[in-house]
């Protein structure tokens, strides 16, 4: 028997390690993958949640978290292109003309 | 060791090594690689969970629409290895692992002292698990958000065309 909270660790150390890639690297496709890893950590916790109280509720829930992480995906590379096209670049040190 | 702990075992031990290599490569394209491996690793935790539906929308959407998506992209922009970005080694990252690491052990710590989760109710979580369910959940309580999702889709179109299409002139 697999209790909750191993499920719960495994999640959490997805997170972690998504949210470690998202501040350290400077790459942004790298960035966009890490969030992907992220979005798919808090999926595993719903889908534990729902299958040890016997709740159906958390598997409606993470169809809508695939399509928000869908449209979000197909939006932000849409941004990376068009940024691409400006500046020749994705490096995330080098797009700062936003800095006061 | 039963069947179902060697499974979750090796799914998490997947997991979480394809995770690590995502982060940590160099070339986009293999850290888009090992997440489709992660992303495969947990379809096939969600099948230890009962969860059928999911396991099958997580393989078709994430694998097989969303990184399709991800690589085309990565391709398109003809990157290389990126001697450019060099994304060398530095003390900021280590002191963001660390930070990471910490939290992590909070976490554990706060799943380890709970005392009486429940074991997994398994034929409750068979018939919840399925393309019935699912849609059941979906079709009555969840209808305002499911024709919302139609709404977001259409401008997630529109948005991403006006957003990578050229000019023009």
């Amino acid at each position: 028997m697999v209790p909750l909270h191993s499920y719960l660790i495994l999640s959490a150390g997805m997170f972690i390690i998504g949210a470690v890639g998202v501040v350290t690297r400077r790459n942004a496709m790298i960035v966009f993958l890490s969030i992907e890893l992220m979005l798919n950590s808090v999926n595993l916790t719903l889908i534990a949640f729902s299958a040890f109280f016997g709740n159906a509720t958390g598997q409606a829930l993470v169809f809508f978290v695939m399509t928000v992480a869908a449209a979000e995906a197909a939006v932000g590379l849409a941004i990376i292109i068009a940024l691409f096209r400006r500046k020749q670049t994705i490096n995330l040190d080098e797009i700062n003309i936003m800095k006061w | 060791m039963t069947l179902e702990e060697i499974l979750f075992y090796s799914f998490a031990a997947g997991g979480i090594a394809s995770a690590l290599l995502v982060v940590t490569r160099r070339n986009p394209i293999i850290s888009a690689i090992c997440l489709i491996v992660n992303f495969f690793c947990l379809a096939g935790l969600y099948l230890t969970l009962h969860a059928q539906f999911i396991a099958v929308i997580q393989i078709l959407v994430y694998a097989g629409a969303i990184m399709v998506l991800f690589v085309f992209v990565i391709m398109l922009l003809n990157l290389g290895d990126e001697r450019r970005l060099r994304d060398g080694f530095t003390w900021k990252k280590v002191a963001a692992g660390g930070f990471g690491l910490g939290i992590l052990m909070e976490l554990i710590y706060i799943f380890m002292i709970q005392t009486g989760t429940p074991s997994i109710e398994l034929e409750r979580a068979t018939n919840i698990g399925t393309v019935e369910a699912v849609g059941h959940m979906l079709f009555t309580h969840f209808l305002f958000p499911f024709e919302v999702t139609s709404l977001l889709l259409t401008a997630t179109i529109v948005g991403a065309i006006v957003l990578a299409k050229k000019k023009l002139d």
